[in-house]
């Protein structure tokens, strides 16, 4: 087996320098992707048709259960290419050595989208497509409901949207993570950052595990509203259902990315499939109404349906912020656990708090007490508090605590996650609580 | 009979504990491991133990986990016991109803029955919907910890009601015979004879039902229910890049418990011997309804299935819905689902029947060589058996996936492929997950079967194996067809397992089939599609073996008439 792995690799080395063609490429391709059935289904056909020679493999799995499973194999890989929406999943197998170079050159592909790398700069993944967070809404629900769509993150923190809002946990996806960190990142910062999500958190109706769940949700009318990437929405719609999907103003818009996996056994056709993505035969596929995925390559919007949006024309998408992809990876889990303690996981003494909140607010907007509303702006502040100070977030050796794993038998962590976590537990959960008791104090004298 | 069990025994057990090593403890191990590690040092330690009890989330969760498998347990017996004790006391044309559509429920197909429970029991769904269009109020069936466990109810209690129906009807008759005799009759008959002496069936099915939904994560997570500790240990799992070891502490606990769980079922039934030697013609004596004695009962049963089945009701709705989105009932109807799924997805359907049942036949033939095992010889250490295969019950199928892909992906078959995502490891994998639901039919079963008749045939000069084959078995056989219909209808909608072992889309069975229709919106009426086929298909193969089981019941009932 060793003689042979040294082989294929000598083989692939010299492959590498000569020109590609046609009939280098192996018949055979193993793809690991997380994306739907519309969309694998299309470009498995166009690729085939393109490489008659070649079998494409779609091989379906979650995000998660995808890096276990080249993790787990990687002593004998059997997969080529692997294919989801979320970049830190590729920073992951990056870390893991799990993908290897390569730099597919295609023209007319800018190197950013707004200030976010459209590829790895060191070349282990590339860029495919362009999704951007954003609202959406059944039509019916909030017709029901008489409420109005809503447009900014803003605007879902409006006591009238009291559960109706679903989300995923940004420790499920990795898009939900950007938006979270495109909030904590807007001109507001960190802490402010925190607040706008918790107090649109307070009208939460749910934390989905998936991120499909959210658009799912909304879709069969289970709640009304769902914070989802455009694709979400966009093929949504086109599949008929009566819902709607906008761009706030601060939103990150962030690529979808591709990579080859380290020792893939069909380099060659891995690179074809890499490049055919990129190119304009492969963009324009994503217009499909069932796929409705933004094309990284400008020109492919030339036959875009009318009203399809383009964050290289429409200065509206994604253009107000400056993200900063460094800043977000050294605090990523830490970010993401801190969204679960505060908000997944205690999601119903969030709602009571806010339902109390919201309710004396209403009376107090109608019978003014100086008493009452100190109590009700003090209830906001134990809400808005997080445990974790902006600095403290940006300290290597706090972070260094959610990252357990151990390069080397001599590293060492200090402090344990399940026991920071726990301390946090108790202060958010204390706050919550006090802040409905201090809610509950502002109605009494209101009333 | 050697003291410490014969030759021929102890080969028996060898062989089995080494397929348990190698394809449960072995793996599972090689994954829980880091729940022993201290990740400050290195070291193993018992630190992990230590955080998990100290946190209060966890001790919520452990709480919430106990309280709603305790609940599930109640709920699911209230609408099993009446329509197991209608099948068994009465000579009752509904019984053939509930035999073969009480499994059910069981069959829910992941996502898709999801989807169309929300779309009708949820809280915009069309019960309530209708509830308040016409009457101004909401019921919140799916709603918190009592959503999760109505939800798990109505999905469970097939485990109660077939292994009671089966112990019901291995009671013999002369048992009722005999109290009539004396004097009793009526409830108190039922109380007092019939139901203790089917007790190894309601607890057999009792314990797992509590341990299923104390294990269970799938009913809380699509009612987003975090707070219990499955759910907690597979959040924490399953998110990309943490390695935080208290995903895997969790687990280790959710085996302890679970162990737990089943030994104090085990004491319950201990020092008490609900063997009968029966004469043939098992079954409690069948009499005829009164006709208001049968509206009443077909009432019940025709209510209960109602409920039961709704969640069917809904997915056959929804596999052929155009768009159903905020309305009581879906915008339009087409057949346009079924026409997709026809075309592109024959193998899924070979695929199942073929997993399915062979990881059911191998439950089938491990629950009773284990069963005999434990109740029969006399090894030492023959109640390891029943535990180690038990406790996969309460390994998440991820973490079983995760260990095979670990133990097992350096070996290579003759052909390149590795071993672990070979489609027989596959079958294995199921078959594992689901020997406990067979085992405990199994042992239900012979726990009722009395040794006498076997040292009977013994002593007419049949070898063990024959007595086996031509007595235990054969007086087993209401048990091993529970245990048989369980694992398979259950293996056939697995999904977590499958989803991380398959290698190549040809190998996929019905339930991977259904994930990637969900996985997107225009995907959801395929889906159902899909999942509707799921559910025929092990209705079928469960009518199938309960024809077969009552012919051959009607052929001993004759041949024993003739002697």
């Amino acid at each position: 087996m060793n003689v042979k792995n040294v082989i294929a690799s000598t083989l692939a080395s010299v492959v590498f320098f000569a020109p590609l063609s046609a009939k280098e490429l192996e018949n055979k391709l193993v793809v690991i992707t997380s994306f739907p059935k519309d969309l694998t289904k299309s470009f498995k056909k166009a690729f085939e048709k393109k490489y008659p020679n070649v079998k494409v493999e779609m091989l379906k799995k979650k995000t998660t259960a995808g890096i276990k499973y080249i993790q787990e194999t990687k002593k004998n890989n059997k997969a080529d290419i692997y294919w989801v929406s979320a970049p830190d999943a590729f920073e992951v197998l990056k870390d893991d050595d799990l993908l290897q170079v390569y730099k597919s050159v295609t023209k007319g592909i800018p190197e950013t989208i707004g200030s976010y790398p459209l590829s790895d700069p060191d070349g282990f993944y590339s860029g495919v497509a362009a999704a951007g967070y954003g609202i959406m809404w059944n039509n019916r629900y909030l017709k029901a409901k008489k409420l109005p769509a809503p447009k900014e993150w803003k605007d879902l923190s409006n006591a009238i949207y009291y559960r109706h809002i679903g989300m995923s946990a940004p420790s499920r996806s990795g898009t939900t993570h950007l938006t979270v960190e495109t909030m904590l990142q807007s001109e507001e910062g960190w802490k402010d950052g925190w607040r706008n999500i918790k107090r649109m958190a307070g009208n939460f109706k749910t934390v989905t595990e998936r991120s499909f769940g959210v658009p799912d949700g909304v879709n069969t009318g289970s709640f009304g509203i769902g914070i989802v990437i455009d694709f979400f929405g966009l093929s949504s719609k086109a599949s008929g259902f009566p819902v709607d999907f906008t761009y706030p103003r601060y939103t990150a818009v962030v690529p979808a990315n591709v990579g080859i996996i380290a020792n893939a056994p069909h380099v060659n056709t891995a690179r074809a499939f890499v490049d055919f993505l990129r190119s304009n035969e492969g963009q324009s596929i994503l217009l499909e109404p069932k796929i409705s995925r933004l094309p990284i390559n400008p020109a492919a919007y030339a036959n875009a349906p009318a009203n399809f949006p383009n964050p290289f024309k429409d200065s509206s998408i994604g253009q107000d912020i400056n993200f900063d992809v460094k800043l977000s990876k050294s605090r990523y889990n830490l970010v993401n656990s801190l969204f679960d303690v505060m908000i997944t996981y205690r999601l119903a003494d969030l709602n009571e708090a806010t339902k109390a909140l919201h309710e004396a607010e209403k009376l107090l907007s109608s019978n003014n007490n100086n008493k009452a509303k100190k109590l009700i702006a003090d209830a906001w502040v134990l809400i808005d508090k997080t445990p974790v100070s902006e600095e403290l977030a940006l300290n290597d050796d706090f972070t260094a605590i959610f990252k357990t794993k151990r390069k080397k038998r001599t590293d060492k962590v200090f402090g344990r996650q399940a026991q920071v976590e726990e301390k946090w537990d108790r202060e958010v959960k204390d706050n919550y609580q006090q802040a409905k008791t201090l809610a509950n104090l502002a109605i009494d004298l209101l009333k | 009979m050697a003291k410490n069990g014969t030759l021929g025994e102890k080969g028996l057990f060898l062989i089995i504990a080494l397929f348990l090593l190698v394809f449960l403890v072995g793996p599972v191990i090689q994954v829980f491991y880091v729940a022993f590690v201290d990740v400050n040092t290195g070291s193993l330690s018992l630190i992990n133990f230590v955080d998990f009890f100290n946190t209060s989330l966890f001790m919520e969760s452990f709480y919430n986990s106990f309280y709603v498998a305790s609940m599930s347990v109640v709920v699911a017996s209230i609408i099993a016991l009446p329509l197991a004790y209608y099948t068994s006391r009465f000579d009752f044309k509904g019984s053939v109803i509930i035999q073969s559509l009480g499994f059910i429920p069981l069959i829910m197909p992941p996502f898709v029955g999801a989807v169309a429970m929300q779309l009708f029991f949820g809280e915009n769904g069309s019960v309530n919907l209708f509830l308040e269009d016409t009457l101004g109020f909401k019921i919140p069936f799916m709603d918190g910890l009592n959503g999760v466990i109505f939800v798990q109810s109505i999905h469970y209690f097939p485990f109660i009601l077939l292994n009671l129906s089966a112990a019901l009807n291995n009671i013999d008759r002369s048992m009722e015979e005999s109290a009539q005799n004396l004097g009793s009759s009526g409830f108190g008959l039922f109380r007092k004879i019939v139901f203790p002496l089917a007790m190894p069936g309601y607890i057999a099915g009792a314990v797992l039902v509590f341990i299923k939904v104390f294990d269970d994560l799938g009913t809380p997570l699509l009612l987003n229910v975090n707070n219990m500790l499955a759910p907690q240990a597979y959040l924490r799992i399953s998110s990309i890049g943490i390695d935080d070891p208290m995903g895997y502490v969790i687990a280790v606990v959710l085996v302890v418990f679970s162990l737990g769980a089943l030994g104090i079922a085990g004491w319950a039934l201990k020092g008490k011997d609900y063997s009968t030697t029966q004469k043939g013609g098992g079954g409690l004596n069948k009499r005829k309804m009164t006709r208001l004695e049968a509206l009443g009962a077909y009432s019940i049963v025709i209510f209960t299935l109602l409920i039961v089945l709704s969640p069917h009701f809904a997915l056959t709705l929804l596999s052929f819905a155009t768009v159903w989105s905020y309305s009581i009932f879906p915008d339009a109807y087409t057949t346009a689902h079924y026409a997709e799924v026809f075309t592109e997805t024959p193998e899924f359907i070979t695929n199942t029947l073929i997993y399915a049942s062979g990881a059911a036949v191998m439950d089938i033939i491990l629950g009773v060589s284990i069963a005999y095992l434990v109740i029969r010889s006399k090894i030492k250490i023959r109640k390891t058996l029943d535990y180690v295969a038990m406790s996969a019950l309460a390994v998440p199928g991820l973490v079983l996936a995760i260990g095979y892909l670990r133990t097992f992906s350096d070996v290579e078959l003759p052909n390149g492929q590795m071993l672990a995502s070979w489609w027989l490891m596959l079958v294995i994998a199921l078959a594992v997950r689901r020997l406990p639901y067979a085992l405990r039919a199994c042992t239900a079963a012979m726990q009722q079967v009395s040794v006498s008749l076997e040292e009977a045939s013994e002593n007419l000069g049949a070898s063990k194996f024959k007595t086996m084959r031509k007595i235990t078995i054969p007086l087993m056989a209401g048990g091993i067809l529970a245990g048989f219909v369980t694992s398979f209808a259950t293996a056939a909608v697995e999904l977590s397992a499958t989803i991380m072992l398959i290698s190549s889309e040809s190998d996929a069975p019905l339930a991977y089939g259904i994930y990637i229709f969900m996985q997107s919106a225009s995907g959801r009426g395929a889906g159902a599609a899909l999942g509707i086929i799921a559910v025929i298909i092990v209705a079928l193969g469960t009518y199938v073996s309960y024809r077969f089981m009552e012919k051959s019941r009607k052929q001993r009932e004759v041949e024993s008439k003739d002697e």
